[in-house]
């Protein structure tokens, strides 16, 4: 199976979206996301957000939430208290709205790469760490649940 | 509101250059006058398009100042047409602004030395502080009529070092600035996970460089630049430079860098201050260079 065969399909048709496009088409499109991003709601966590969910090496202060849903998957909630942070925020509503709901195994597999190819190759190293940061944390929620199930079945 | 007025707090900080610095408050009093240019440079690729400063233009680092093949800035030619199309003449006051405490928009300012437009400033407090006064940003792209702009051969010897003469300056034990992190100055971090692109084989730092990171100089909360009794703090006291001194500052490829060249030169007033714009991802990927690593 291909990395883009593993991956979510919403996540796949963003990715495709993304693919084809120039630089000033690319930054309109991640603006879009950017704007509709809206912070965790209090029911879910209030701040100062704990240090754990904060994602690491992301200078737009990101921090990641999950919750669980009965059918075993997750909602992913963030808050990017850096109000520049407009790259973390379109990778927050990107990943909030391709992966909450999905199976945690995809999840957890989701490839860092996809982040270069939504944000193109010339991001810098500072915000591409801090956009892996944020996946990595999505990752330790999906991982982190999948090893508890294991446990509880084995 | 006078000019003097209006650049009083910059005049009070003890400048060698304070006339290289503007307030938000003169930019916003000259947002429409011809002779000026706002011209925006952000390492966030997203920020302009999605508000900047009325009237303002883009300089894209990666777009508009580097060659497109070869690992270079642009030509003469290249920077006319840049010129022309900014709508800037010689004559113009082009003011820089950007993000992350004027990090880019300091690099725009080096670059344009190189063709030595010396007609520039930079706005202190950059894009945060802009935004945090709440004053007027849009999303509007403003289009100005084409100059004709002629520009001097890019000058290379007096702000630029290259590889060779860092080699020669280090063996020198000529004074040194590595801009970058504490954990990239030890050679903890060399590239981030899965983007090899930007690596280096080597971690560490040239012999006898001394860590000071670029963002020290600034104010965290509003991005202005530190007054210059607390950039002798750092620069003098701490790392013991003097303003006669020959420095070269480097970082990874000599971005971070140009905002400490900036700082010394015109904050400072050192008279012979070079950005070494290979850096690290230079020197660390080649063969046989020395390395200290603690």
């Amino acid at each position: 199976m291909s990395d883009r065969e593993a991956l979510p399909a919403a996540l796949a048709d963003v990715v495709a979206d993304f693919e084809s496009l120039d630089r000033s088409l690319r930054a309109e499109m991640l603006i879009e996301y950017a704007d509709r991003f809206e912070s965790v709601p209090a029911r879910v966590a209030t701040r100062p957000f704990p240090e754990p969910n904060r994602a690491p090496r992301c200078e737009s202060e990101a921090y990641v939430f999950a919750t669980d849903r009965e059918d075993g998957t997750v909602d992913l909630w963030f808050a990017v208290e850096n109000p520049q942070g407009l790259s973390a925020k379109a990778w927050a509503v990107i990943m909030q709205e391709t992966l909450s709901g999905q199976p945690l195994e995809q999840l957890a597999r989701v490839p860092q790469d996809t982040i270069f190819t939504i944000f193109g190759r010339d991001i810098s190293m500072g915000k591409g760490q801090g956009l892996v940061g944020m996946l990595e944390c999505v990752q330790h929620e999906a991982k982190r649940r999948l090893q508890q199930r294991r446990s509880n079945t084995g | 509101m006078s000019e003097t007025a209006l650049l009083a707090d910059i005049a009070a900080r003890g400048y060698a250059h304070p006339d290289v610095l503007v307030t938000t408050e003169w930019v916003a009093q000259n947002l429409k006058n011809p002779n000026v240019r706002i011209v925006e440079s952000n390492e966030d690729s997203l920020l302009y398009p999605a508000a900047h400063i009325p009237g303002a233009v883009q300089v894209d680092w990666a777009l508009d100042l580097n060659d497109p093949i070869r690992r270079d800035y642009l030509d003469r030619s290249g920077f006319e047409k840049l010129m022309g199309k900014i709508g800037a003449t010689r004559n113009t006051t082009v003011v820089f602004y950007g993000d992350k405490n004027n990090w880019w928009a300091t690099y725009a300012f080096w670059v344009f030395q190189l063709f030595g437009h010396t007609n520039a400033k930079v706005m202190d407090g950059g894009r945060l502080k802009w935004e945090k006064e709440n004053r007027p940003m849009t999303r509007e792209v403003p289009t100005y009529p084409t100059t004709s702009y002629t520009a001097p051969d890019r000058d290379d010897t007096r702000i630029r070092a290259f590889r060779d003469e860092v080699l020669t300056h280090m063996r020198a034990h000529k004074k040194m600035v590595d801009v970058r992190s504490p954990q990239e100055f030890t050679g903890e971090r060399t590239h981030m996970a899965e983007y090899p692109q930007e690596g280096v084989l080597r971690g560490g730092h040239i012999p006898g460089a001394k860590n000071v990171p670029w963002a020290r100089a600034a104010n965290p909360e509003d991005g202005t630049f530190k007054d210059a009794t607390g950039l002798r703090a750092i620069y003098e006291k701490e790392i013991g430079l003097k303003p006669e001194d020959d420095v070269i500052a480097y970082c990874r490829i000599g971005e971070r860098s140009s905002h400490t060249w900036f700082v010394l030169t015109y904050l400072l007033g050192y008279k012979r201050v070079r950005n070494y714009d290979g850096s690290w991802t230079e020197w660390g990927n080649a063969v046989g260079m020395p390395i200290e690593k603690p």
